[in-house]
């Protein structure tokens, strides 16, 4: 109708309805998918489907693989890099059998792969926004629940399962049910070495593991506006890890910036167009949210997890929690739970814990800003004596980045191991474990029950506390040093 | 998939919250390549525990399981679904579900109760005092019965349908194949391509 006004729409609904392929009465939107990832673990399953069926996959030009979970990141031979792809180096024949699998899946449905040995390979969620594929209102999707990380871009991304990895493959959509939005407005400034880790598990602690159950949420208000691309993923990589179905932060000259010259980025006159596009997409003023939030930024210190959910964290200035404090039953059983588990004792100072292990690396902390942010820490000093640190960059790229900054060898020289990409210690899956009753301090996004190995207790900080702490031998900030 | 209209079974009762998917089935058995066979991994630290209630031979042949709340958060692995689907359980019931976990079970005929804490702890008792009860689960009438109680549960109209019609989600999607066809000729031309 000419002159009537369109209802105004938040950044989600916006992305959602230019993707909306068929909607019907009582049933789910039927979503087109502009990116599809894969790696290793979650998609073998859904080739094996397609077989069934006989069945292609629709849009291999949208899809992309790459192997990351499973892969070793030590490798002893130096020659490794002209020794592109092998697979000598993963001695354990399970993982090597996944792998395997990925790229015969790839070749027989014609999918690119970057595999290991190869320079784009890395974590699914740091070579997406690294090539330049993760852009602003695209709908992404991979078999992992960290996909969330792509809206940062102010993409619409989200983790799915291998039966939906399978309906993707097969018809490039995706049926959805559409969630509900929720607006969290961050106020103020973060102070001087408070992160965007930080920001996200006080937000996290405060809202509940369940408290984004069912919705998009939109990080929105100054001090958002005032991260990084890196320290943006960070907080939208962990979105799932308080429920949400997805994160996005609405893209502004920060994204563009980021994104101008990637790899798969537009040029010239596509790159106008977008430009022009991706700045419509912003939430309307007058648009309204189901449920907002509010957190002052200012109010925020360094943060740390000490049980085993994203939720129960603290400020590192703190004690650990006594369970009995907590008002509710189900609260104060998880925390007992956690205590007991973690090895803690309810009033011990959390910079008396110390650790046995600290990583840095991981979709969450493992770009070229969080290794900087680290590096710049532990430089002229020596991790603890007893403490083993990892570093994993998260690419192959973002390796090459840190070398040519010499940031591999302010490690080395504090003691610290520099190692090759992938998930590494992010979850026990491959030769970077945790043994039964080490602590580790983790730039990682989950404290869950043997995420790490087996037995093994983590504490989730920030790269700049990972690395005070490799250094004090105990849960400390750079400030303590 | 089978048809799931009404299931009538014995109970699990899992007093815990929290419920992660690294808990239901430990990273490690994400390594298979195989569709099957995951029962093996199911909450496998826990059952190291001799009291731990899967390891309880009273619950045995139990096809519902019965949590607390927020079960199913984490990581998004289907294998989660298969382990208790490989175990034998029809049936998840909780107050509240991680979403990837209660679309997955939903896709795979393994159907996510969600009750209020309350009804979760009477059902909790009642299988604790008499593990060789069977409770009914009735989704044509969104239904948990059991005795004289009566709860009923939410579920959209359409996952109802596919279950009961034991649908496949990409069949369904493939009738569409003109209209997916259409929305691709009208895509922006500067979106990203891989290849
Ligand atoms: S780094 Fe960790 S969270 Fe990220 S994709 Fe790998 S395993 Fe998942």
């Amino acid at each position: 109708m000419v002159g009537a006004t369109p209802k105004p729409r938040t950044l989600a609904e916006k992305v959602w309805d230019d993707h909306v392929v068929r909607a019907a009465e009582g049933e789910p939107d039927l979503l087109f998918i502009d990116l599809h990832l894969l790696h290793e673990v979650t998609s073998p399953q859904a080739f094996d489907g397609l077989r069934l069926a006989g069945r292609r996959v629709r849009r291999t030009d949208l899809t992309l693989a790459t192997e990351d979970h499973n892969t070793p990141t030590g490798y002893a031979d130096p020659s490794f890099n002209t020794r592109r792809g092998e697979l000598f180096t993963i001695a354990d024949t399970v993982s090597r059998t996944q792998i395997e699998t990925l790229r015969k899946n790839c070749a027989e449905f014609g999918i690119p792969i970057r595999s290991l040995g190869d320079v784009n390979q890395g974590i699914v969620h740091v070579i997406g926004p690294q090539l330049g594929l993760t852009q602003p209102g695209l709908t992404i999707v991979c078999g992992d629940s960290h996909t969330s990380t792509h809206g940062a871009f102010g993409a619409l991304a989200f983790g799915i399962g291998t039966s939906e990895v399978e309906h993707v493959l097969a018809t490039q959509t995706l049926p959805q049910t559409k969630p509900k939005t929720m607006a969290v407005t961050v106020t103020g400034e973060l102070r001087p070495g408070v992160t965007a880790k930080d920001l996200i598990l006080a937000l996290i602690a405060q809202a509940g593991t369940g408290g984004g159950n069912g919705h998009i949420v939109e990080y929105r208000g100054e001090a958002i506006r005032g991260l990084s691309m890196e320290g943006r993923m960070t907080i939208c990589n962990m979105s799932i890890e308080w429920g949400a179905k997805a994160g996005m932060i609405a893209p502004d000259e920060t994204t563009f910036e980021y994104l101008r010259g990637r790899e798969h980025a537009p040029a010239g006159e596509q790159w106008d167009a977008a430009v022009a596009y991706w700045k419509t997409l912003a939430t309307d003023e007058d648009a309204e949210f189901d449920t907002e939030i509010f957190l002052d930024a200012s109010a925020i210190s360094p943060f740390i997890t000490w049980g085993t959910n994203p939720g129960q964290g603290a400020p590192l200035n703190g004690v650990v929690p006594d369970p009995e404090e907590f008002i509710e039953e189900t609260d104060r059983n998880a925390a007992r739970h956690a205590l007991e588990y973690m090895a803690l004792r309810p009033g011990t100072p959390f910079r008396e814990v110390p650790v046995d292990v600290v990583f840095v690396g991981s979709c969450t902390n493992g770009r070229l800003e969080d290794l900087r942010a680290a590096a710049e820490v532990i430089q002229g000093r020596r991790v603890h004596d007893g403490v083993r640190m990892l570093v994993v960059p998260g690419s192959y790229k973002v390796r090459e980045a840190a070398e040519a900054e010499g940031l591999d060898k302010i490690f080395a020289d504090a003691g610290a191991e520099w190692r090759f990409a992938g998930c590494s210690m992010c979850l026990g899956m491959n030769p970077d474990t945790l043994s039964a009753g080490e602590r580790a301090a983790s730039t990682s996004n989950r404290n869950f029950e043997g995420r790490q190995g087996k037995g093994g207790r983590t504490h989730l900080v920030s790269p700049q506390v990972a690395a005070a702490t490799a250094v004090a031998g105990r849960l400390a900030a750079p400030a303590d040093l | 998939m089978d048809k799931f209209v009404t299931h009538r079974g014995k109970v699990m009762p899992l007093r815990r919250s929290d419920v992660d998917t690294d808990q239901i089935i430990p990273a490690v058995y994400l390594k298979r390549v195989t569709r099957t066979g995951f029962e093996d991994g199911l909450f496998r630290a826990w059952r190291e525990d001799p009291g731990f209630v899967l390891n309880n031979p009273s619950y045995g042949g139990a096809t519902i399981l019965v949590a607390g709340p927020n079960f199913g958060t984490g990581s998004s692995r289907q294998h989660a679904v298969w382990a208790l689907r490989d175990w034998g359980f029809k049936v998840v019931i909780a107050a509240r579900f991680g979403d990837i976990f209660r679309g997955n079970a939903l896709k795979e005929g393994l159907l996510p109760v969600q009750l209020d804490q309350k009804a979760v702890e009477a059902i909790w008792e009642l299988a604790e005092s008499e593990p060789e009860k069977e409770i009914m689960v009735d989704l044509g009438e969104r239904q948990v019965r059991v005795d004289d109680a009566v709860w009923t549960f939410p579920i959209d109209e359409f996952s109802r349908w596919r279950l009961m019609e034991g649908l496949d989600d990409i069949g369904l999607t493939l009738r569409h194949e003109n209209t997916i066809t259409e929305y691709e000729q009208h895509r922006s031309h500067f979106k990203p391509v891989v290849a």
